[in-house]
C-alpha cells in the first residue's frame, strides 16, 4: 500500500487508474489503453513538476520522511554485495537502529554504517525509528576502527530524527557516545563517504555523518532540530513547523551554499520513493566518483583534509580579528591585558580616577 | 558604552546611593532558585555566587570567575575571529540579531565564550569560560572559533586547556552553522590532544544538548560543580518524547559520577587549588 503525502493526494487517484489499466489488459493492451496509461503518466509528470516547481521546506521534510524512501537496508541490498554484518557494541548490546558491516561496493571491500528507519510497524519498532542508543554510536566506533585497521573506506548512510531521548541513553552516557562517534570520525586514517539520504538530525547524524565528502540527496533535510522541535521552543507553538522548516534553511541547496556538503544527488522527479531504483544506482554512482577522488589520499592526509573541511565550514563570513571591527570594539573596551581591581587600587589611577571623576561627574549630571 | 560609563558611573551610582551596577552588569538582587532567599549580589559576589544558605552553585560571568582563578586576578583576555552575525537572517518571533545584540551588550561578551590567559598557582594556562547568561550559552559558529583559537593558543604557548562549560546546547536560530559547530569544537580539541597537552572540563550547571555531544564529553579529565544538571537530552525533551518519570537527582554531577562519567566533583571554592594539583601533575611540574 502506496503512501501518499497531502500534497500528493492528485497523483493518488491516477496511480490507482494506471494499476487499474494494466490490470484489465494484461496481455494484449488496446490502443486506446497504451494511450490511455500515457496520457495518466504524462499528467503526474506535469502535476509532480507544477509541486516542484514551488515545493516549500516542509514539503521537502515530509518528502525526506517518505515510508518508501529507500532506507539504508535498501542501498546495502542494492549496491553492496557479499554483506557481512557485525552487531553490537562489545560492551553492553546491539543498537538496531545502526546497521553496519563489511561488504564489497563495486568491487571494493568497504564497510557500510548506516541509521536503519525501517519500512513497516515491525520494523520501524525494531530500529527504532533509526533512533540510536549509546551502544549505537558506540558499536559505530567499533567498526570505523575496524575499517581503519584493515584499511578500507567507510560509506556511511544518514537517516535518522535524532538520538533517542530516554532515560537509559542518558544514564549510559548518550552525549559521551556522540562526541566520542564524532570524534572518532576525525581521527580515521581510511576515506569516509557520507551521503544524506533521508533525515540528519542533529548530534545523532554528525556522530556518523562527518566525513571526507558528505553527498546529499536532493528532498533530504539536515538540521539540528526538528521543525516541530524548533516551533515549539521559539514560536512556543507547535503548529508553526511549517515556517520552522522555512526559518532554518534545512534543504540540501541551502547545505550547498555553505558548504556543508560537497554534492546533491538529483532525485526522480516526484522524489525518491517514485523511482527508488534509480535513485539507489545514481547514488552508488556518486559513492564511486568520490571514492576515486580520494583514493590518492591515505592515512593521516586524509584525517587533516577531513579536518580542513569542517574547520573551513562558516568561515566565509569570517572576519580576520584585525580588520573586525566588533573586535577593536571590544578590545578597547576591555583591554588585550585585563588586571581588574589591582589596576584600581593603584595610586596613579586613583589620582586619575579623581581628576577624571570631577569631569565625569559633570557629564554624568548633564546628561 | 565609553571607558568612564564603564568604570566611573557604577561607582558615582554607588557614591550616591543608586542602584549598584557591577562591572559584569548583574543584577543587584538575585533570587537563590533553591532556598528562595534573595540574595545582594555583592555579597555572592565574595562568595563566587554561591548561596551562602544552601550551597547551591548559581550562574556565574566567566570574567568573574577567572579573576577569582587566575593569581592575583591578573589575566589576557583574547579575542575570536568574528564572523558573519545571523547567516540565516533567522526570524521567530523576533528576530536574532537583536537577541544577540542584547545578549553581548548584557554579558559585554563577544559570544558566549570567554578566553582567558594566565597563571593558576604559577602554571601558566589557556581557560574558556561559557557564559549560560549570553543567549543560554548556546553553542554558535562564534562559539566554535573562540574553542579553535583557545585550542591553537594553548599549543602555541605549550599550556594546558581548562574549559568551564554552561549551555542549554546548539544555537538554532544559526542551524547548520550550529551543527557544524560539533565537528568543529572536536577538532579544536584534538589540536590540543594531539600536541600531547591536558584537557581539562569543568561542567557547570547546566550543560545540556549539543555542547555534551562534543567538546564537554571530550575531557581527559572531567571534573563538576556540584549539583549540575549534565546530559544530552534535557529532562523535559524526555519527559515529553518518551513519557518516563525520572528519577530525584536524575542528570546530575552526582548521578554522573555513579555512572562512571566524570571523574570528581569539586565545590567551585575549591576549583583553583584542584586544577593547579591536577595541571602541576600533568605537566610535571615540581610539588
Ligand atoms: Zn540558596
Amino acid at each position: 500500500m502506496q503512501t501518499y503525502l497531502d500534497f500528493e493526494k492528485p497523483i493518488e487517484e491516477l496511480d490507482l487508474k494506471i494499476i487499474e489499466l494494466k490490470e484489465q489488459n494484461l496481455e494484449y493492451p488496446s490502443e486506446e489503453t497504451i494511450t490511455q496509461i500515457a496520457e495518466a503518466e504524462q499528467l503526474i509528470k506535469n502535476i509532480y513538476k507544477k509541486i516542484f516547481s514551488t515545493i516549500t521546506p516542509w514539503q521537502k521534510t515530509q518528502i525526506s520522511r517518505h515510508p518508501e524512501r529507500p532506507k539504508t537496508q535498501d542501498y546495502i541490498d542494492n549496491l553492496i554485495t557479499d554483506f557481512f554484518e557485525l552487531a553490537g557494541d562489545r560492551s553492553f548490546a546491539e543498537d538496531k537502529a545502526i546497521t553496519g558491516g563489511f561488504g564489497r561496493f563495486r568491487g571494493q571491500s568497504v564497510l557500510v554504517l548506516g541509521h536503519e528507519k525501517g519500512h513497516d510497524t515491525n520494523s520501524r519498532i525494531k530500529h527504532n525509528f533509526g533512533m540510536p542508543k549509546p551502544e549505537g554510536y558506540r558499536k559505530a566506533i567499533r567498526l570505523m576502527k575496524l575499517a581503519e585497521q584493515f584499511d578500507m573506506p567507510v560509506i556511511s548512510f544518514v537517516d535518522t530524527p535524532g538520538a533517542y531521548p530516554g532515560l537509559g541513553a542518558e544514564q549510559r552516557g548518550q552525549g559521551d557516545a556522540i562526541a566520542k562517534a564524532t570524534e572518532c570520525c576525525l581521527s580515521l586514517g581510511v576515506p569516509i563517504i557520507v551521503v544524506i539520504i533521508g533525515e540528519g538530525g542533529s548530534g545523532g547524524a554528525v556522530a556518523i555523518g562527518t566525513g571526507n565528502n558528505v553527498l546529499m540527496l536532493e528532498n533530504s533535510i539536515y538540521s539540528v532540530i526538528s521543525p516541530e522541535g524548533c516551533s515549539s521552543i521559539l514560536w512556543k507553538d507547535s503548529s508553526k513547523a511549517p515556517e520552522a522548516a522555512e526559518a532554518l534553511k534545512l534543504t540540501a541547496a541551502d547545505m550547498l551554499k555553505v558548504d556543508v556538503i560537497d554534492k546533491i544527488i538529483p532525485e526522480p522527479l516526484g522524489g525518491g520513493h517514485r523511482n527508488r531504483s534509480k535513485v539507489i544506482e545514481d547514488t552508488g554512482n556518486a559513492i564511486e566518483e568520490y571514492l576515486k577522488a580520494l583514493s590518492n589520499q591515505h592515512g593521516n592526509e586524509l584525517k587533516h583534509s577531513r579536518q580542513e573541511r569542517y574547520l573551513q565550514i562558516g568561515r566565509n563570513g569570517l572576519f580576520s580579528e584585525k580588520t573586525s571591527a566588533a573586535n577593536e570594539a571590544l578590545d578597547s573596551k576591555f583591554g588585550k591585558i585585563r588586571e581588574p581591581k589591582n589596576f584600581i587600587k593603584h595610586p596613579v589611577f586613583i589620582g586619575l580616577i579623581a581628576i577624571i571623576g570631577i569631569a565625569a561627574l559633570g557629564f554624568y549630571w548633564f546628561n | 558604552m565609553n571607558w568612564i560609563t564603564k568604570f566611573v558611573k557604577p561607582k558615582l551610582k554607588s557614591l550616591l546611593g543608586g542602584k549598584k551596577s557591577l562591572e559584569i552588569g548583574e543584577e543587584a538582587w538575585v533570587k537563590c532558585k533553591q532556598c528562595q532567599t534573595m540574595l545582594y549580589s555583592e555579597d555572592l559576589e565574595k562568595n563566587l555566587y554561591v548561596c551562602p544558605h544552601c550551597d547551591l552553585h548559581l550562574h556565574i560571568h566567566p570574567r568573574l570567575r577567572m579573576k577569582h582563578l587566575f593569581d592575583e586576578g591578573a589575566f589576557k583576555e583574547i579575542s575570536y575571529p568574528t564572523v558573519q552575525l545571523d547567516p540565516l537572517n533567522f526570524k521567530d518571533k523576533t528576530s536574532y540579531k537583536d537577541k544577540f545584540k542584547e545578549a553581548q551588550r548584557k554579558t559585554e561578551m563577544q559570544d558566549a565564550f570567554l578566553i582567558g590567559f594566565g597563571k593558576i598557582q604559577g602554571i601558566t594556562t589557556t581557560v574558556i569560560g561559557m557564559n549560560f547568561k549570553f543567549m543560554g550559552g548556546s553553542l554558535s559558529s562564534a562559539g566554535a572559533e573562540a574553542m579553535v583559537k583557545a585550542a591553537e593558543h594553548a599549543v602555541a604557548n605549550n599550556t594546558a586547556l581548562v574549559i568551564f562549560t554552561a549551555s542549554g546546547g546548539a544555537r538554532m536560530q544559526e542551524n547548520q552553522m550550529s551543527l557544524q559547530a560539533l565537528p568543529k569544537t572536536t577538532i579544536a580539541v584534538q589540536m590540543v590532544k594531539d600536541a600531547k597537552l591536558p584537557y581539562i572540563v569543568v561542567l557547570t550547571d547546566p550543560t545540556t544538548g549539543g555542547v555534551t555531544a562534543s567538546f564537554a564529553m571530550l575531557g581527559d579529565v572531567a571534573i563538576a560543580e556540584p549539583k549540575a544538571l549534565i546530559g544530552f537530552a534535557g529532562p523535559r525533551v524526555i519527559q515529553n518524547t518518551v513519557g518516563e518519570t525520572l528519577p530525584d537527582g536524575f542528570q546530575r554531577s552526582e548521578f554522573l559520577l555513579d555512572h562512571g562519567f566524570i571523574d570528581q566533583i569539586v565545590h567551585r571554592k575549591d576549583l583553583k587549588t584542584k586544577l593547579a594539583q591536577l595541571l602541576s601533575l600533568l605537566l610535571k611540574r615540581a610539588a
